[in-house]
């Protein structure tokens, strides 16, 4: 195969346990749907990783399951060094919150009668989800993604789409996790908005611990977030490896010509 | 939340008409049994008396007023209908969130339980209740109560398993927060405005099942007197003293008409649909317009304004044409009126606008006035942005695909289809003929733009108004659409007006540039400008800079060398 496709990454990453989340030989099936076939992906501690593919290739099925929305049909999610199927009751709770997900739509990720504060505070203490006690936490989350201190009073309906997706950022950033699932959380934003949260992810590297799976179909908003990418399609990963060896020499026919397709790519032609 | 209770549009008629109502009844519960006692229960010789000064709805058999009896009754029958409706409103929202914290198995069962209650008429399980029990004030409350117990729960276990679905349900799933957590604090207070309204409902329907369970003598028994017992009363004498049931017929009308119009009021403020006003457009007269000598343009719009009327105007005056065969983009962010333009030229502004404008004509048709809806059909295609939407699920592509070609072109099925079919083909979707036998679903996203982009090049029209029609695609699939809509303007030298938020796809197919903001046209660019960078507007500027660009770090491979 090529030298980008090669299982190497993910059997070192996950030889020396530096990655914050990997899965291994992963099936994910709906019925008679193979949605996932064999995936084997790491995720480097503290880097950003693009998963890109068109919608059907599985990229969002694989964030679901690492977050364990969906179920494997067979093989390994692991978080750490613990295989996240394995574990059930508490301790799986408690896995869970190691990894978190920041939905698409800013619009819908928000409850309409909790305050930013109490958004916040039940990342922190789902028990209690008290913002007076995690007064000095939420402080920080606001400060983190730039946001005023006393957004933390306000209601989702007092925001823009762009500052709710930033309070969906701070809340996934909350419980510091090994991995971040970002679902595509560009997409609904006006090209200033999101210009605005590429900004925001861009500045906030180096200073968060958490690695983050970045889900999109833009591979130019990819190219300035992430660190690593990953092609899917049709349910299998096709290439991964730096953005700068993918994007510069492609190896795959398809990630060629997903690269082709993008408005003001060099290659891109309606002719 | 006081502010909205303050405001003008939560005071509508209806509600102040069902809160004056209300407040008259419960002053009426309270003051009543305290001054009137005496008249409504103290046995006179004054038997049988017809309407008069002294009793304005006469007397009964024993001799005591009418009008006092009804206005006495409305304490009891006030509480006990609240009582009920209070069990049912309660039980119900416990219940309903019990069901949906239940696993699957349990849930799915007590789902088809209720069903089965619910196909039952509640009247009929409240008789059955109240039989079962000693007759009386506290044994009709709970029947009554009961009986709607069923009905309020599937109507909260409906509405939880709609919010539970919701992105911050499984976000804080995610996060660790208990069923019980989540119910109390996520879905009991999103779902609390639709129960609230609900409750109403459930009041009004209390009102009249109590009053039939004392009617028919299952319900309060006499000393005691509610509505429906008083009906009762009157009903040994409906042919000598028909008066007698006057006085409670009224107070259960005017009880139950206030909870509703409080209840429809309640519905309609929670719904921003239903508060808009709806008006009358001014539409001119004459369908054409004469196009001056000299004119070429194809589409001419002058100083264009579209409002929400009385408030917010969305474009504030633009102008602009499209010349024959030309591709003009309008661009802009979500808010800058772009849509609103497009849609008005195409004949079809939304029903609560306000459009003036100097002129908007395409050829010789006056789009101020009602259009010609066949020329309409004809010489304006218009392919909206989402494909999962564009086409109705429940019909085959064929008969939505030729239904323009047959309605406005006068075509047969047998032609149309085959017309539609080379038009299929023509944006390389694969077995035409297949796919339209097929349902919208069987198709994937890119298949149904491509038909739509098909079917509205059939026609042969003069303008394409196409609505951010790549949007929703996958990019590979949308190179592929933008490639269709090259090709279509270069072999048919059709108009288009393209709307998008994408100043990448439009560099690529327009030959003019329109940059739109808040409802102005801020920069006009040719293509040249456009690819050049040539551009002057602090927000054209910022719109250019917003856009992450590719970067494959080398230097482009020779143009046409990549094969779609």
């Amino acid at each position: 195969m090529n030298p980008h496709t090669t299982l190497a990454v993910a059997e070192a990453a996950a030889a020396t346990a530096t990655y914050a989340a990997a899965v291994r030989q992963l099936n994910v099936s709906f019925g008679s749907a193979h949605v996932l076939k064999d995936v084997t992906l790491a995720v480097p501690a503290g880097r950003v990783v693009g998963l890109v593919g068109e919608s059907g290739s599985g990229k969002s099925t694989l964030g679901k399951t690492l977050v364990g929305i969906n179920r494997p049909t067979s093989g390994e999610v692991l978080i750490g060094n613990k295989d996240f199927t394995m574990v059930r009751g508490k301790a799986r709770q408690q896995m869970r919150r190691e990894v978190q997900y920041i939905p698409q739509d800013p619009y819908s990720s928000l409850s309409p009668r909790r305050t930013t504060g109490q958004t916040l505070a039940e990342a922190l203490d789902p028990r209690g989800a008290d913002p007076v006690k995690h007064g000095d936490a939420i402080a920080a989350a606001l400060e983190r993604v730039k946001l005023d201190p006393s957004a933390a009073d306000k209601y989702p309906h007092e925001f823009s789409g762009g500052q709710r997706q930033r309070v969906a950022i701070a809340r996934a950033l909350m419980l510091e996790p090994k991995l971040v699932i970002a679902d595509e959380i560009t997409s609904a934003l006006d090209v200033s908005v999101q210009a605005d949260i590429i900004g925001l992810l861009q500045g906030m590297r180096g200073t968060v611990d958490s690695a983050m799976l970045f889900i999109s179909h833009n591979l130019a908003v990819v190219q300035e977030v992430c660190d690593d990418v990953v092609v899917m399609f049709q349910g299998r990963i096709v290439e991964q490896g730096t953005i700068d060896a993918v994007y510069r020499d492609p190896q795959h026919d398809y990630t060629r010509k997903l690269l082709a397709s993008v408005p003001g790519s060099p290659d891109f032609t309606l002719d | 939340m006081t502010s909205r209770f303050r405001s003008r549009e939560f005071w509508t008629p209806a509600m102040a008409t069902g809160a004056v109502l209300l407040i008259a009844l419960i002053l009426i519960a309270v003051l009543a049994p305290l001054t009137l006692k005496q008249a409504a229960e103290q046995l006179t010789p004054n038997a049988a008396q017809e309407p008069s000064a002294a009793h304005w709805l006469g007397t009964d058999d024993f001799g005591r007023d009418l009008l006092a009896r009804a206005l006495v009754a409305t304490r009891l029958t006030l509480l006990m209908t609240g009582g009920a409706a209070a069990i049912t409103v309660l039980a119900g929202v416990v219940i309903g969130l019990a069901i949906w914290l239940s696993g699957r198995r349990v849930r799915e069962a007590a789902l088809r339980v209720l069903e089965t209650a619910v196909a039952y008429p509640s009247l009929i399980f409240a008789l059955v209740i109240a039989a079962v029990l000693e007759p009386g004030v506290s044994s009709a409350v709970i029947a009554i109560g009961i009986a709607g117990i069923p009905g309020f729960a599937r109507i909260t276990a409906n509405l939880a398993s709609s919010i539970s679905s919701s992105e911050y349900v499984v976000t804080a799933r995610l996060l660790g927060v208990s069923p019980v957590r989540i119910a109390l604090r996520h879905m009991l207070p999103n779902m609390a405005e639709p129960l609230l309204i609900l409750s109403a409902t459930v009041f009004a329907l209390s009102l009249v099942e109590i009053s039939a369970l004392s009617f028919i003598g299952l319900g309060v028994q006499s000393p005691e007197y509610d509505f429906g017992r008083l009906l009762n009363d009157s009903l040994g004498a409906l042919y000598t003293q028909p008066v007698e049931a006057v006085g409670p017929s009224i107070m259960i009308a005017i009880t139950g008409l206030s909870v509703m119009l409080i209840g429809d009021a309640l519905a309609a403020h929670a719904d921003p649909r239903a508060k808009r006003r709806f008006f009358r457009r001014a539409l001119q007269r004459n369908r054409t317009v004469a196009v001056p000598v000299g004119d070429a343009a194809l589409v001419r719009v002058e100083n264009l304004r579209i409002s929400i009327p009385g408030r917010q105007e969305l474009v504030k005056g633009i102008s602009f044409a499209i010349n024959p065969g030309e591709v003009v983009a309008l661009v802009g962010e979500s808010g800058s009126g772009k849509s609103l333009t497009a849609m008005a030229i195409a004949g079809l502004p939304s029903e609560d606008l306000a459009v003036e404008a100097d002129g908007v004509r395409v050829g010789d048709m006056n789009m101020l006035a009602e259009p010609n809806q066949s020329r309409l059909a004809k010489e304006i295609s218009i392919v909206y942005q989402d494909p999962g939407t564009t086409f109705n699920p429940s019909l085959r592509m064929g008969s939505q695909l030729t239904e323009v070609l047959r309605t406005h072109l006068g075509l047969g099925g047998a032609k149309a289809r085959n017309l539609i079919t080379e038009a299929l083909a023509a944006v390389n979707i694969t077995e035409p003929a297949k796919r339209l036998r097929q349902h919208p679903h069987e198709l994937s996203g890119g298949m149904r733009q491509r038909a739509m982009i098909a079917a509205s090049i059939v026609t042969s029209p003069t303008l394409i108004v196409a609505d951010e029609p790549t949007t929703a695609l996958d990019v590979t699939v949308q190179a592929e659409v933008l490639r269709q809509f090259r090709r279509i303007h270069r072999e048919q030298g059709t108009a288009m007006l393209f709307i998008s938020h994408d100043l990448g796809v439009v560099e690529a197919l327009c030959d003019t540039v329109l940059v739109m903001k808040s409802g102005e046209i801020v920069e006009r660019l040719t293509s040249g400008q456009l690819a050049a960078r040539n551009v002057h507007h602090p927000y054209t500027k910022a719109l250019l800079a917003a856009i992450p660009v590719l970067d494959l770090g080398r230097t482009p491979v020779v143009a046409g060398a990549e094969t779609p």
